[in-house]
């Protein structure tokens, strides 16, 4: 069941409109050129957050190498720089919460990060321990999102984490998938139960979910999560190989990152995406797809039309 | 695991070959010279099939089953696991072999190796030249320097070649016990490099492919 809008939500709504956030309009968000960061709301508080965020998988599993480690907290100062809050993570991915806690306490940036996290264990009774181990790694008070990995005993993990949202453990619920897996189990959720997000597999090529989910987060008030946004690379890679369209300019796109990126977040369901790299240079190209103007609807049908015609 | 038939070996790959090969840097660095004492291991065993004495098969049992054990707890433990949690289920694995020469080659004694030369002996003990002496080049080969390579004692897949290599040498017809745990190491690490799209990723298949039909062909 979700809430009835507060006061809270009616100044979080009222901010968006102000700061000209693109995502509640986002037909208009190509009329008009901003600087500052997209953000979008979380439908179920009001609370906005910028369209991109940072995953881990694969780069920052770097173990306790001090070179690599630093290396990440560098990405992660520029994404914070650069307006960046979520990152997310998961047990599943190596030492990757430990780097996030490493990177987040050498900044000082505990306060300002979106922290969304996942639990991933089969024994639901295990799932608080887990969760409180990983925040132990990120060295954070609580948690902002924390999601069931790919829905990996949700049955017993949801109702702990409504709990744990209940006693302000924990800001919002989340469940996620990848790779277009379990969509079924998914949209059951997302009708039974009242969560706040959904992460899933979205990207211009990966487009299954825009016909049942997508319109369903946006019926019941759901956040999404894009992860896979580059296809674990293959798709930027594959893009690269191609010149830039001119027209991307229209939208403020001045490399195929941000081409790939606007496209998702255009995407009125979707709040943001999360790609990962292990590079400078790379998270400051995804962060310029939080600038400028968005697609709408004519434009994104044009950049799917472009994918495929490559 | 649901939908299990849609996932691929890539999926489960939760490092990048940057970070998997900079381990083996960094674990190089930190047990040097450690490396020139297990390369004196491989050719204390090299000596010991040359000649033969009455004792060699206690040995050599006890060296693998030692260099399985470090393998076990300072690689798979203290370095691996760092950025793959299967470590600890590897390392079990590698424990379990140490045992099995522990029981079999130390305790039964029954690991006694061929005396006279043929074409088994000679392609066994090539395979444990190859693990002793060639994959350590196979990284500055493939350009990755070298502080990265992987050396025999030091690193899984030479010690899981190497022993391959030595069990073939034995009189037994068939160790399976023995074979089956180097020989799986081979199909999942074959696996993560062929993920990584590592230049030198068909090596481990082809000698684990190769050893197993040595094997099969010894015990018929």
């Amino acid at each position: 069941m979700k809430q009835p809008i507060n006061h809270t939500r009616r100044r979080a709504l009222h901010r968006i409109v102000v700061t000209g956030a693109t995502a509640l309009f986002w037909p208009l968000a190509s009329i008009s050129k901003q600087t500052s960061v997209i953000t979008k709301p979380i439908p179920s508080s009001g609370e906005t957050i910028p369209v991109i965020g940072l995953g881990s998988w694969i780069t920052f599993n770097v173990g306790n190498d001090t070179v690599a480690r630093d290396a990440c907290a560098e990405v992660m100062r520029n994404f914070f720089n650069a307006g960046g809050r979520m990152i997310d993570s998961s047990p599943m991915y190596g030492s990757s919460q430990e780097v996030i806690g490493y990177a987040l306490n050498k900044l000082g940036k505990t306060s300002q990060v979106f922290s969304a996290e996942k639990v991933w264990i089969a024994s639901g009774a295990e799932g608080r321990e887990q969760m409180e181990t990983t925040r132990r790694y990120w060295q954070v008070e609580r948690f902002d999102l924390m999601q069931v990995h790919n829905v990996l005993s949700w049955e017993y993990h949801l109702p702990t984490l409504f709990e744990m949202k209940a006693a302000g453990q924990i800001r919002y619920v989340g469940i996620t998938t990848s790779h277009g897996r379990r969509h079924r189990d998914i949209e059951h959720i997302m009708r039974k139960h009242p969560i706040d997000f959904v992460q899933l597999t979205y990207n211009i090529r990966d487009r299954e979910t825009e016909n049942r989910i997508l319109p369903l987060a946006q019926d019941r008030g759901i956040a999404i999560i894009a992860n896979r946004p580059f296809q674990q690379g293959s798709l930027i890679d594959w893009a690269k190989r191609h010149p830039l369209p001119g027209w991307a300019s229209d939208v403020d796109c001045t490399n195929w990152a941000q081409y790939l990126l606007k496209f998702i977040v255009s995407h009125p369901a979707v709040t943001c995406a999360i790609p990962a790299t292990s590079r400078v240079d790379h998270v400051l190209e995804n962060m310029g797809a939080a600038t400028g103007r968005l697609p709408d609807e004519a434009m994104r049908k044009r950049m799917i039309k472009h994918i495929e015609k490559l | 695991m649901s939908e299990w038939w849609t996932y691929r070996p890539s999926d489960f790959l939760l490092f990048s070959p940057q970070t998997y090969y900079r381990l083996f840097e960094l674990y190089n660095t930190q047990i040097w010279p450690l490396q020139i004492l297990t390369l004196a291991c491989g050719v204390t065993i090299l000596v010991l099939i040359r000649y033969n004495p009455p004792w060699q098969g206690r040995v050599i049992a006890a060296i693998l089953a030692t260099i399985w054990l470090w393998v076990a707890w300072a690689y798979h433990l203290q370095r691996y696991a760092s950025i793959n949690w299967a470590a600890n289920y590897f390392a079990i694995g590698f424990a379990i072999e140490a045992a099995l020469l522990i029981w079999i080659g130390i305790i039964k004694d029954h690991l006694v190796f061929l005396a006279a030369k043929s074409t088994l002996k000679n392609t066994g003990l090539g395979i444990f030249l190859f693990a002793l002496f060639i994959q350590p080049l196979l990284g500055a080969v493939a350009g990755r320097g070298w502080l990265q390579s992987e050396i025999f004692g030091v690193a899984p897949d030479p010690t899981a070649v190497a022993t391959l290599g030595i069990i073939l040498l034995t009189t037994k017809k068939f160790y399976g016990l023995l074979l089956l745990i180097p020989f799986l190491w081979c199909a999942i690490s074959g696996t993560i490099l062929f993920t990584m799209d590592s230049p030198d990723a068909l090596v481990l298949p082809i000698v684990a492919i190769l050893a197993l039909f040595l094997a099969l062909r010894k015990a018929n």
